[in-house]
């Protein structure tokens, strides 16, 4: 265990906490359900996020992660290592920097657990504050995904469990493809609102639906 | 646009993910204390300017945010290869115009 002083963001007493987008205004026309909808947004907000730096050549490093996580560490861009079951995902961001997505108030046991298996180089980073998860599902969440990024969204580029960094909207985001036809973006929250209303106004053509 | 090759992401992205960062492999005078005047000057500012083949370092703003070398064709716009820092560059101005040179040598 390394003597880095950590703090639990989760006070013992019970706080109201707001996502960014609580302050969001829906300007377009929704849907009042799922069904016949194009396009469904969902926020999964106030998830734990850490980043993760470490070196990847280090074999005691790979192995302390695993046993953390109970995931593998992704070694390249691409594929995102995770169980869907515990909520966790670990995404590989750059040669030595990883973004691991924890459920809502299990960040600061992650990180516990991270720094009771690692030794030497490394950092842990708690970024739960910074970004908020936004989910998109529905037939034509690869059309609005299309016309709103540059990057090549076509399943021969884009495999289900995929995960990149690249730019959304003339913002930027990191989005992974979970299913055939369900994404995850992951968005900073000084950008959620604008993204959000981009990515409504984006999908109303389809028929959108907003999922609370 | 240009379709980079970033070696880190190991994929070909968007010129908007990168930012270009000028000339590369600039070696830090090793004493600078020693280092003339002039030396230290022309380590700080003056950079290439060449009309053809150059060598610069892009860094992958939106991607890894890694740093990586380009050789490129100032005239053309035509990236010829991409490698990691602290590698170099198989493609050079001498590689090109050696094959000119050999063929001339065979004359």
């Amino acid at each position: 265990m390394s003597d880095v002083a950590t703090f639990n963001a989760h006070p013992a007493v019970a706080v109201q906490a707001e996502s960014p987008l609580a302050i969001s205004r829906i300007t377009v026309a929704t849907l009042t359900s799922a069904q016949g909808a194009g396009v469904c947004v969902r926020e999964h907000a106030l998830l734990g996020h850490l980043i993760l730096r470490g070196r990847a050549a280090d074999e005691g490093f790979r192995a302390g992660v695993e046993v953390a996580l109970g995931l593998p560490l992704p070694l390249k861009m691409g594929p995102v290592s995770r169980d869907a079951e515990r909520g966790v995902s670990v995404q590989w961001m750059s040669p030595d920097e990883w973004l691991i997505v924890v459920p809502q108030g299990e960040d600061y046991a992650t990180e516990a657990r991270l720094r009771e298996a690692l030794s030497g180089h490394y950092a842990v980073m708690q970024v739960s504050g910074a970004q908020t998860v936004l989910e998109l599902s529905g037939p034509s969440a690869l059309a609005v995904l299309m016309k709103s990024a540059g990057y090549d969204f076509h399943p021969r580029n884009f495999p289900v469990g995929k995960g990149v960094s690249t730019t959304l909207a003339k913002s930027t985001a990191v989005i992974r493809r979970v299913g055939e036809a369900q994404w995850e973006l992951i968005i900073r929250r000084s950008f959620a609102d604008y993204l959000y209303r981009w990515l409504l106004d984006a999908s109303e053509e389809y028929g959108v639906f907003v999922a609370r | 646009m240009l379709h980079i090759y970033c070696p880190h992401c190991d994929e070909h992205r968007e010129e908007e993910e990168f930012r270009s960062k000028g000339e590369a492999h600039i070696a830090r005078p090793p004493e600078p204390e020693s280092a003339s005047d002039e030396d230290w000057g022309n380590y700080l500012f003056f950079r290439k300017n060449p009309r053809g083949l150059h060598h610069e370092q892009w860094f992958h703003a939106v991607g890894c945010r890694k740093f990586f070398n380009v050789t490129r064709d100032t005239v053309s716009y035509e990236i010829l290869e991409t490698y990691k820092p602290g590698q170099q560059p198989v493609v050079t101005a001498e590689s090109r115009n050696g094959s000119a040179s050999d063929k001339g040598a065979a004359k």
